[in-house]
């Protein structure tokens, strides 16, 4: 078997067997996008008198991008204190899919929270083009990727208590300043900068972009191209955490 | 199966774990690692095994450089930890069949030699449980479940037997023979019980404060009509040896 087609089969198995999991227990899924949904129900209609739902709800699904991946790390956490991943780091199976197998399974998760949440947005009356309603999909899957693999590799290499304090925090600031709930061309001039350090401001602009059926143009552009980056580093990062000694 | 030539490992704080190891194990021997507690031997099974690198020396592990080819090291062996590897939270046979197949076995002889492994030692009815519902023992007979399903060439097991009750341990014995003898699998082993080395090992290594201070048959170190344990404590002296290699 080439390299290539052994990782696949490996990253294949470790997803099934993750699915398998989460499958179980369906109640977790919906439990991780209850947050952005409940802004989409208590705050989206007092935003719908100032905006609109096609600006308001990719500010959700970054939100929801960031709770529901970004806290990923926090199974690795229990299988390296078990010694599972030990376990497995002893076998032949390819680094990156150790990781990617999981990644994977997060990305099914975060894909069912977002078409979740693109039906309630939907029903209180959110509009988009099904065109740009699949590339911004798209854009939260690679996101999501992204988010994933680094909260693996930073719950592999912070001290797993203080992984979940850490995490749950860094959330705030970073959904605040991607400006998820209010466009950041609305914040003082200090601040509107501040938030151009965070990738999420881009992902969420340019998906804004899509949703209004805008797909071409350099704020979509930028989106896409950070994304990416995006998600290949968080990939990268994450395979040289699980290659590591001791993690 | 292993060649080691000073093979170091020196932790970031300093503490110097394993100080140049020369080794030799031959295919099919079952060799046993003794030393106190500290002495270096997790470290140096977990440099074998992959998953430490070493601060200096060489190893050819199941026929392959240890640093160059560490995938091809692992394609050969099985490792049963000191702590152990079982998911406390997901049912173990589930676990198991993944294990084997990421050791590349289909899944139908995954199933297979994971009610194999299971029914060796005596784990069938348990098998769907998660780890957190066994008891130590029972546990422990999991975690080397996990190491030799695959039937790896290399067996590496890091005090297989602590915790286990006598029929246990002796079924277990029974069964690494076996294994030696049907399939000529190489096994390298910890142990603090003496008897257990003397019954079960080809060769005994005893290692202290991170270097191999004698080595020879069971037989040869106890010529003189001395038991193991009094040459054990001849060679590592009967002072604690907590923290004894910083
Ligand atoms: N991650 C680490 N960082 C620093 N020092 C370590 C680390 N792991 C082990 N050591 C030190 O290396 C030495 C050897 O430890 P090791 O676990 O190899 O001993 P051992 O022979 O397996 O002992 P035991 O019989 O108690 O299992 C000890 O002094 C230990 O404190
Ligand atoms: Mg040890």
């Amino acid at each position: 078997m080439s390299a290539l087609a052994a990782a696949s089969r490996e990253t294949w198995l470790l997803f099934r067997h993750g699915f398998d999991a989460t499958v179980k227990q369906k109640i977790g899924v919906v439990l991780g996008a209850i947050q952005p949904m409940l802004f989409l129900v208590l705050f989206g209609p007092i935003f719908a008198t100032i905006g609109t739902w096609e600006t308001l709800v990719p500010g959700l699904l970054v939100q929801l991008g960031l709770m529901s991946t970004g806290l990923a790390g926090f199974g690795i956490v229990m299988e390296s204190r078990f010694g599972v991943l030990e376990r497995m780091r002893v076998t032949p199976a390819s680094r990156l899919a150790l990781l990617l197998g999981r990644v994977l399974n997060n990305v099914v998760t975060l894909a069912v929270q977002t078409v979740l949440l693109l039906a309630a947005g939907f029903a209180f009356g959110m509009r988009v083009p099904p065109a740009g309603l699949l590339a911004g999909f798209v854009l939260v899957m690679l996101l999501g990727a992204g988010l994933a693999a680094l909260s693996y590799a930073a719950a592999l290499t912070m001290n797993e208590h203080l992984f979940a304090p850490v995490m749950t925090t860094a959330i705030v600031p970073l959904t605040l300043l991607s400006g998820a709930f209010l466009p950041m061309s609305m914040a003082p001039g200090w601040l509107n900068a501040l938030s151009y350090v965070s990738p999420f401001r881009h992902v969420l602009e340019a998906l804004r972009e899509l949703f209004a059926g805008h797909y071409t143009g350099g704020t979509v552009f930028l989106g896409v191209a950070v994304t990416v980056v995006f998600a290949v580093a968080g990939l990268v990062v994450g395979t040289r955490v699980f290659h590591r000694e001791n993690a | 199966m292993i060649e080691t030539r000073g093979l170091s490992k020196t932790f970031k704080g300093g503490a110097e774990a394993v100080r140049g190891v020369d080794m030799t194990v031959e295919r099919g021997e079952i060799v046993g690692f003794l030393g106190p507690n500290g002495a270096g031997k997790t470290t140096t099974m977990r440099m074998l095994t992959t998953l430490l690198r070493p601060t200096a020396g060489t190893a050819t592990v199941a026929g392959h450089d240890l640093l160059a080819d560490p995938r091809g090291v692992r394609r050969h062996i099985g490792y049963v930890s000191q702590g152990g590897g079982v998911n406390l939270a997901a049912p173990l046979d589930g676990e198991l069949v993944l294990q084997a197949m990421l050791h590349g076995l289909s899944r139908a002889e995954a199933r297979e030699r994971v009610t194999e492994a299971l029914e060796r030692l005596e784990l069938g009815d348990l098998r769907h449980l998660p780890g957190g519902a066994l008891s130590g023992g029972q546990r422990r007979r999991f975690d080397i479940a996990f190491g030799l399903l695959h039937r790896p060439a290399l067996l590496f097991l890091d005090e297989p037997t602590t915790g286990l009750d006598p029929q246990s341990r002796a079924h277990l014995w029974d069964h690494i023979r076996a294994l030696r003898d049907r399939h000529g699998m190489t096994v390298f082993l910890t142990t603090h019980y003496l008897d257990e080395a003397d019954a079960l090992c080809d060769r005994l290594l005893i290692i202290d404060h991170g270097r191999i201070v004698a080595q020879g048959r069971p037989a040869e170190l106890k010529a003189g009509g001395r038991t193991l344990d009094d040459v054990f404590l001849d060679i590592t002296g009967r002072s604690l040896r907590e923290g004894a290699a910083a």
